[in-house]
């Protein structure tokens, strides 16, 4: 009956969504902050250590549906060993990619995102993609809250 | 499983009206199961506001020429159907406004503000919609008074002797809750509640925006001092609510937002307000809306609420029996008196990832908070989802539903 929603919700997502692999928190971290979607009640939180002006280590807690959750799980291994500023551009790609679909090719460390491209023909559903990126980005500009609105 | 219907009420017929279902949505059957968020619109309704539009339509209630006089009578039908439809003992006791969010706005800023003293309390309860929320805390950190919270029982359903420990000491002003609950789909007891405020001194607010579309509602046999409610959800128009309170207090109350129509006259060093309901009214109004507004009032009246209330109590009963054996499923909310909006949560898959994927079979629901945060933390969730009916909802629909849900369910096994 759902054939035509394994685009998005595909074996890898389903799978990252149910069991994510970094859903924890940091008990040494650097920076923190809180994502919220006001519109559908998820949150995240996304705590960062930090070395050497790079991402060491990323954990988050998230309350919310399987595409937020597997979002996240991702995001953490593509960010780990970057610099923010990298982080931010990684963001921008995955921003137009969770929009458009369009997946950029330069960039290696989103290959492992490219399922979530598929989000762009769920418009409702792109915030929950990128709430873990504006929590995470929040962190790293030293900001304890973020929204997705 | 069959339903029996109140005989009159021939769902095809009514579904033949609203041309919007007979959509399909991505090659399915439209199912749309979301009209607690906001209904969809009969014939009656498009070619009322088109009409209007095409053949007689000015601004309205100052034109000397033929085509305002027509556009104020017409516009001012819809205040006597309205009037009508609550019970109202006077035309001028219903106020146009756009929306519930703006009569319990209304009502906030000039009754508590210029009727209520620092001091006094308003009493919500635990399952309002942030509109019924968000103007008092407003009103509370502008005008000092203090907001308590009448508990709900595990059930979804007021609790009554809660609610009374907090009228106790005869400092609440005004008791503001719902009629009907957007999330848990309870009624509450009007009567009493209006009883047992009185009873203390407090005025009583209903916000009907759920209840007046599956009930007859008379404001004067509820003994209700302020009833709110909105057009679009009514199979109105968008941009038309409608507060209705007792006259003696309306005209107690001072006008809320100034501008052209609320006045009596204007000079640079004073000015005098119009009298009920106009002095609330101020702007030009939503005039295609409020004639909209009054053929759906027109429409609704005609099925009659017996029939409507009957049908949707079958199929509310038939939804209940269906979706409780759904395994997994918890139906959340359980109150003895409850109408056709159920919210439930699937034990394996989040309500976004519930709704999304009955989205791709062409049935819509809501998910996520419907806005009464409050509410979900008080049930211990953070989000649902909910299925709402409407009066061309039928029985099929929520087959379809259940058996969808089912197969949501050993999607994410």
């Amino acid at each position: 009956m759902f054939e035509d929603v394994r685009d998005l919700y595909s074996a890898a997502i389903v799978e990252r969504g149910r069991r994510p692999r970094h859903m924890r928190r940091l008990e040494a971290f650097d920076v923190t902050a809180k994502g919220d979607n006001p519109l559908c009640g998820d949150r995240v939180q996304v705590w960062v250590k930090l070395d050497d002006g790079r991402i060491a280590a990323t954990g988050f807690d998230a309350r919310g549906c399987e595409i937020s959750k597997a979002a996240a799980d991702l995001m953490v291994e593509a960010v780990q060993g970057h610099t923010p500023g990298d982080t931010r551009a990684m963001f921008e790609s995955f921003r137009v990619m969770a929009q458009t679909g369009v997946c950029p090719a330069h960039q290696a460390e989103l290959a492992a995102m490219q399922p979530l491209a598929a989000v762009h023909e769920y418009k409702s559903r792109v915030k929950c993609a990128t709430l873990p990126w504006h929590a995470l980005l929040a962190a790293l500009d030293g900001k304890g809250e973020t929204s997705s609105e | 499983m069959s339903i029996t219907l109140e005989p009159g009420l021939d769902v095809a017929a009514i579904r033949a009206q609203f041309p919007i279902l007979s959509q399909t949505i991505r090659g399915k059957k439209l199912v749309f199961l979301d009209s607690a968020a906001s209904a969809q619109k009969p014939r009656a309704v498009i070619d009322a506001m088109v009409g209007a539009m095409e053949t007689q339509y000015a601004n309205i209630h100052r034109g000397l020429h033929w085509m305002s006089e027509r556009t104020t009578e017409a516009y001012e039908a819809a205040r006597d159907a309205t009037a009508d439809l609550l019970g109202a003992a006077d035309r001028h006791e219903i106020v146009f406004v756009r929306n519930s969010t703006e009569a319990i706005n209304l009502v906030a800023h000039s009754y508590g503000r210029g009727i209520m003293k620092a001091g006094q309390a308003v009493v919500i309860s635990e399952m309002e919609h942030h509109a019924n929320i968000v103007p008092w805390q407003m009103l509370r950190d502008a005008h000092g008074t203090e907001l308590r919270v009448a508990r709900i029982t595990d059930a979804g359903e007021l609790d009554m002797a809660h609610l009374e420990s907090l009228l106790g000491d005869g400092k609440v002003g005004l008791v503001a809750i719902t009629h009907m609950s957007n999330v848990l789909g309870t009624y509450t007891p009007a009567e009493r509640i209006v009883a047992m405020a009185h009873a203390h001194g407090a005025k009583v607010l209903l916000d009907g925006s759920q209840a007046v579309v599956h009930r007859k509602i008379d404001v004067q046999a509820l003994g209700a001092d302020f009833y709110v409610f909105t057009g679009h959800k009514l199979y109105g128009p968008t941009g038309i609510g409608v507060l209705w309170a007792r006259r003696e207090i309306l005209e107690a109350m001072p006008p809320w937002m100034g501008g052209g129509d609320m006045i009596s006259s204007v000079t640079f060093e004073r000015s005098t307000w119009a009298e009920v309901p106009h002095k609330f009214e101020a702007g030009t109004p939503a005039i295609i809306e409020g004639i909209g507004l009054k053929a759906a009032i027109d429409w609704v009246q005609a099925i009659g609420y017996p029939a409507i209330a009957a049908h949707e109590a079958a199929l509310t009963e038939h939804a209940l029996a269906r979706m409780s054996a759904i395994p997994g499923i918890t139906l959340i909310g359980q109150a003895q008196d409850r109408g056709g909006v159920i919210s439930f949560a699937l034990d394996r898959a989040h309500a976004h990832d519930v709704a999304t994927l009955l989205d791709r079979q062409g049935i819509a629901v809501r998910a996520g908070h419907h806005c009464a945060e409050p509410l979900m933390r008080r049930l211990g969730l953070d989000s649902t989802a909910r299925a709402s009916f409407g009066i061309y909802t039928t029985a099929e629909e929520i087959d379809v539903l259940a058996d969808t849900l089912e197969r949501v369910r050993e999607f994410f096994a």
